[in-house]
């Protein structure tokens, strides 16, 4: 894999703002890259986008579902006063790296403008002092009232200004890398299985609304059913003012995720390939919840043991993301290798234990 | 309309356990529609068959929110619990109703130290029982608000307007419309206040292709109130979002388009806190494309929850309009 | 008279049970690791059944019968695991200190000094504190939080990150209370143990020992859509909070009035918790059950908490659900404490409800 196509992969990705509940731009660039990789392409009733590689083994063949969220963080017009636009959030926002924050308004047109916080004379005393929550900042498109309300009304979603930028030769920094960096994780790794046979049958999804109800990914697994699912989502890198405790270093391998939400048998698969392909890991102990798709996915009907593999993202859910993409390579080989690897028989290694028989 | 919501919302039925109410919209109901059962959780669906046509679940909860006793002490004044988001402020000085007919008042414990308003915990009912044993109620029992329908004219106010006015939406409907271009599940579901558990299981039931919630919604119109822009009067509310889910672009669409053409006002809702049944729905099996037609009320789970007959009246008409014609389910632009 | 032949062969709390109840509650199985405790259950109740399966979350699923025959499917639900903590980085390699992050509700308050066990082999251990000497009366007016607290095992290489633990309070019967770690809900599992050695010819007994309780209802939610049953009943340990009261007012004679259940006045019925309003039909036929056997029984208070009947009753199209517990006290706590009578109560409870359970419980709208 070279490091230009992934930067091409990864700037096609992160360029459509696909906030979460309208997550067409993004689906549709998904589809656009998929259609080459996959057998067949169909879409979710919430959205999600799901890839069909016919697996290799003999039928009834299980199927595996590999999970990346489309859907970004964002904001959204939520009223008009003055010609100037209030917001509220999709998904979590901290209300702190807004003042300032140059948008995109996706109205009838797609309108730029600027986040801004009033003066202190402008706003009640609860308000004047500390960080300014966000129902009293503004969004400030330039433009007069009318021509205002002409393009933009109540709903219209509010994506940051795309930003892509190489930082030296291995980190990249845009809006929306939590979870496009995972989906382009996901792209290489159907490139590298045109190239090899699996046995299994594969599901590639590019779900919707995991930032606020988890619905994309756990109505598609309900739809496939399938046997396995493996969610890629980032986790946090080290940085600035993040506890060293609950970090990774940026560039130094993904993690892999162990803790109620996986399925510890295939920690260990994950663990052993991950160690024969000489990628560096840590082990991310999520001790309740992983915070990811697998959360509601694992849960589905009867349910689906899960893997969740993640890669080290710094200041996550800023427009400002940081992600290595050495990090993103790693992600997509392991994915790539364990996919292919699945026997046939593989679910009858991952029994939890023997029951006796009658 | 006006009498048809005096009697739903007079009705005492609280989350878990809302039989009297759906005996009466069963009652009503019966002769208009093909099929109606109950389910185990107790919501009441009602069928209008329809072959080769996308299938339509409306829903509107049944239930309001309540109180259950957790003890009665040795004088005879019991403590309790919510049943549902029954807030502190609108208990003060508060009547309530028991399943079981007996009425009493919420009495509040002395705090020397504080003004501020104190938790449901320091509160308690008073039956005018002198102790454990002459007290007609005991743990368990439920009890919801009591107060009566008013009419303001223009506006009414009552308990329960949350969802009883949303039934009362669905019911009308149900005796205007002929047809429609959907197989109708009308769904009048149970313990949605407790967090929408009628409407997951009615849903899992009904297998829908689409699905409609109609329940009220916030209004930003009062002194110091909530900062949203619906207001009373303006329409009923097409919601874009709340805190529970975020309505399917498509069916927005839809509902905009058909307001628009038979020019009905309406209003573009977003709710920063909350969420209805339509998130049940949204979240079943595969997926279900979900929206809200929302009533504007004021003063939400406070005893007294105001609406206006106007935008009663319009949500009426928008959801009969909506039955004519189904959305495009394509993918959006 | 037909009560006495009905309680002639009626379950009974046997030095053995206490015995198999020992063997479940030391054992540690923290949420998401209820191998341990999974495997004992597989042995114990391995004559009783005709069927076993372990799904894709670990739940150990037991079937009385391997058909379906009866008009009567009923669930019953315990879960095996308890909470507990996970290493989640180790700070000094050598000397084995580990930061930890909690696994279930536990309040921080509690851990400060006492000894755990971590692992798979139990390393024994200590969530430590510092000395008293070296603190300030003002420091002492804060609680220690999880952040600030550390699990020592007094030398490196004994366990790694990602490692479960609880306490290590060992078993203890003392008179006719016993005293334990994780008796939420070995206590129940115990009980759905014993029930599985009885017939019930009008139902099908389906039984499940579920995982994943205290991070969520996990197990329970696709055991009940695995099992699709007419009928649920979660057996748990619940929170008794009778303690004295410690505020006076010489004008009013207070009370405890938040005491959620007490400790030997029976079996706890549930009306309504955080998560489920019981099914009143259930509600009624165990209230008869009890008054027709004069079986000791309270309701618990309504208000906060959750048992598996919280994701059991919204599976598929609703399962009629309720919850029975035998009440505790410091649960979630390294020394919990029940009454064996209590257990016995609640047993019996359940049995006899088992014993009497028809359709026609159902034939009623709810």
């Amino acid at each position: 894999m070279k490091t230009n196509n992934l930067s091409i992969l990864l700037k096609r990705l992160t360029s459509p703002p696909g906030l979460s509940g309208y997550e067409e731009s993004i689906a549709r660039e998904v589809e656009a890259l998929w259609k080459p990789l996959v057998d067949h392409l169909s879409r979710n009733r919430l959205g999600s986008v799901l890839g069909f590689r016919a697996g290799s083994g003999e039928s009834p063949r299980p199927c595996l579902m590999m999970v990346a969220h489309q859907d970004a963080i964002g904001l959204m017009v939520s009223g008009i006063k003055e010609g100037f636009l209030r917001l509220t959030e999709i998904g979590g926002v901290d209300q702190r790296i807004l003042p300032g924050q140059l948008v995109q308004v996706h109205g009838k047109r797609t309108l730029p403008a600027v986040v801004v916080q009033p003066p202190p004379f402008l706003l009640p005393p609860e308000a004047q002092e500390g960080s300014v929550p966000l129902s009293y900042l503004w969004a400030d498109t330039g433009l007069e009232e009318k021509e205002v309300r002409r393009w933009i009304q109540i709903g219209d979603p509010v994506s940051f200004n795309r930003n892509y930028v190489e930082l030296g030769s291995d980190v990249v920094c845009s809006p929306s890398l939590d979870n496009r960096a995972s989906l382009c994780a996901l792209t290489l790794c159907l490139q590298e299985l045109q190239a090899r046979k699996h046995a299994w049958d594969i599901w590639a999804v590019a779900s919707t609304q995991e930032e606020e109800t988890l619905g994309g990914a756990a109505t598609s697994a309900f739809q496939v059913q399938p046997d396995l699912a493996v969610v890629i989502d980032v986790t946090h890198a080290s940085g600035p003012g993040s506890p060293a405790h609950k970090t990774y270093p940026l560039g130094k391998g993904i993690t892999l995720g162990w803790g109620p939400t996986v399925h510890p048998k295939l920690y260990e698969v994950f663990k052993e390939l991950a160690e024969k392909l000489e990628i560096p890991f840590k082990m991310e102990a999520m001790p309740r919840y992983s915070g990811t798709d697998a959360d509601r996915l694992q849960t589905i009907a009867e349910g689906i043991p899960t893997m969740v593999i993640s890669i080290p993202l710094r200041y996550m859910h800023t427009p400002v993301e940081m992600v290595s993409k050495k990090d993103i390579q790693r992600a997509a080989r392991l994915l790539a290798e364990f996919a292919a690897s699945l026997e046939i028989d593989f679910m009858v290694k991952i029994q939890w234990d023997e029951t006796p028989k009658p | 309309m006006k009498e048809l919501l005096k009697t739903l919302v007079e009705i005492p039925a609280p989350s878990g356990y809302e039989s009297q109410v759906r005996n009466q919209i069963r009652e009503w109901i019966e002769p208009l529609v093909d099929e109606m059962r109950v389910d185990s959780l107790g919501n009441l669906v009602a069928v209008r068959k329809q072959t080769d046509a996308p299938r339509l679940m409306l829903v509107a909860h049944m239930d309001e929110i309540g109180l259950m006793v957790t003890h009665v002490d040795q004088q005879g004044f019991a403590r309790f619990v919510a049943l549902g988001g029954v807030m502190p402020i609108h208990c003060v000085g508060g009547r309530v109703r028991f399943l079981n007919g007996v009425q009493g008042v919420i009495g509040v414990e002395k705090n020397p130290t504080s003004s501020e308003i104190p938790p449901l915990e320091k509160m308690f009912i008073d039956v005018g029982a002198s102790s454990a044993e002459d007290c007609p109620i005991r743990i368990g029992d439920v009890a919801v608000f009591d107060r009566s329908f008013v009419d303001l004219g223009k506006r009414v106010v009552s308990k329960a307007m949350d969802d009883r006015v949303g039934v009362a939406v669905l019911i009308e409907a149900l005796r205007r419309i002929e047809k429609s271009a959907f197989e109708m599940y009308y769904v009048f579901s149970v313990q949605e206040e407790v967090g929408v558990r009628g409407a997951t299981v009615a849903a899992f039931g009904v297998e829908p292709d689409l699905g409609l919630a109609i329940d009220v919604t916030a209004t930003g119109d009062t002194p110091k109130g909530h900062r949203m822009e619906v207001r009373l009067g303006k329409g009923p509310a097409i919601k874009i979002r709340d805190a529970g889910m975020l309505a399917d672009p498509r069916v927005i669409q839809w509902m905009v388009q058909t307001a628009e053409k038979a020019k009905i006002p309406y209003q573009r809702e977003i709710l920063e806190f909350g969420g209805t049944d339509a998130r049940a729905i949204q979240l079943s099996r595969s997926g279900v494309p979900a929206g809200v037609l929302s009533i504007p009320c004021r003063y939400v789970h406070a005893p007294s929850e105001m609406v206006d007959m106007e935008d009663v009246e319009n949500a009426v008409k928008l959801l009969i309009n909506l039955l004519q014609t189904a959305p495009n389910l394509e993918r959006p632009k | 008279m037909g009560r006495n032949t009905e309680t002639l062969n009626q379950p009974t709390i046997t030095p053995e049970q206490i015995r198999v109840l020992e063997k479940l509650c030391n054992a540690v199985a923290v949420s998401g690791n209820e191998t341990e405790v999974r495997r004992l259950v597989m042995d114990q109740i391995k004559p009783t059944v005709q069927e076993m399966r372990i799904d894709a979350l670990g739940n150990l699923l037991a079937f009385q019968k391997k058909e379906s025959r009866k008009p009567l499917r009923v669930m019953v639900a315990a879960h095996l695991d308890e909470v507990g903590f996970m290493l989640t980085s180790e700070e000094d390699k050598e000397e084995g200190i580990y930061r930890f992050e909690l696994v279930g509700g536990i309040d921080p308050r509690w851990l400060a000094g006492k000894p755990v066990q971590v692992g798979t082999e139990r390393r024994k251990g200590v969530i430590g504190c510092k000395a008293i000497h070296l603190t300030t009366a003002e420091e002492r007016r804060n609680p220690f939080t999880v952040e600030a607290l550390r699990v020592d095992l007094g030398g490196g290489g004994k366990a790694r990150v990602g490692d479960w633990g609880t306490f290590a309070t060992p078993f203890q019967k003392i008179g006719g209370s016993i005293r334990a770690k994780a008796l939420d809900n070995r206590i129940g599992v115990a009980t759905a143990i014993e029930l599985l050695k009885y017939e019930y010819p009008a139902l099908d007994l389906l039984v499940a020992f579920t995982v994943q309780e205290e991070v969520g209802l996990r197990g329970a939610k696709v055991a009940a859509h695995a099992l699709n049953p007419d009928l649920a009943i979660v057996l748990d340990c619940t929170p008794a909070y009778d303690l004295p009261l410690q505020v006076e007012d010489s004008f009013y004679p207070l009370e405890n009035e938040r005491y959620n259940t007490r400790l030997g006045y029976g079996a706890a019925i549930y009306l309504s918790d955080r998560a489920t309003i019981s099914d009143p039909r259930l509600v009624a036929h165990f209230v008869r059950t009890a008054e027709k056997m004069g079986i000791a029984y309270q309701f618990r208070q309504a208000g906060g908490g959750a048992t598996d009947a919280g994701a059991i009753h919204l599976q598929r199209a609703g399962i009629p659900s309720i919850s029975i517990s035998v009440p505790g006290r410091y649960l979630h706590t390294p020394a919990s404490l029940v009454r064996i009578a209590d257990w016995e109560n609640t047993l019996r409870l359940v049995y006899h409800a088992l014993q009497s359970l028809s359709v026609d419980v159902l034939q009623t709208e709810r």
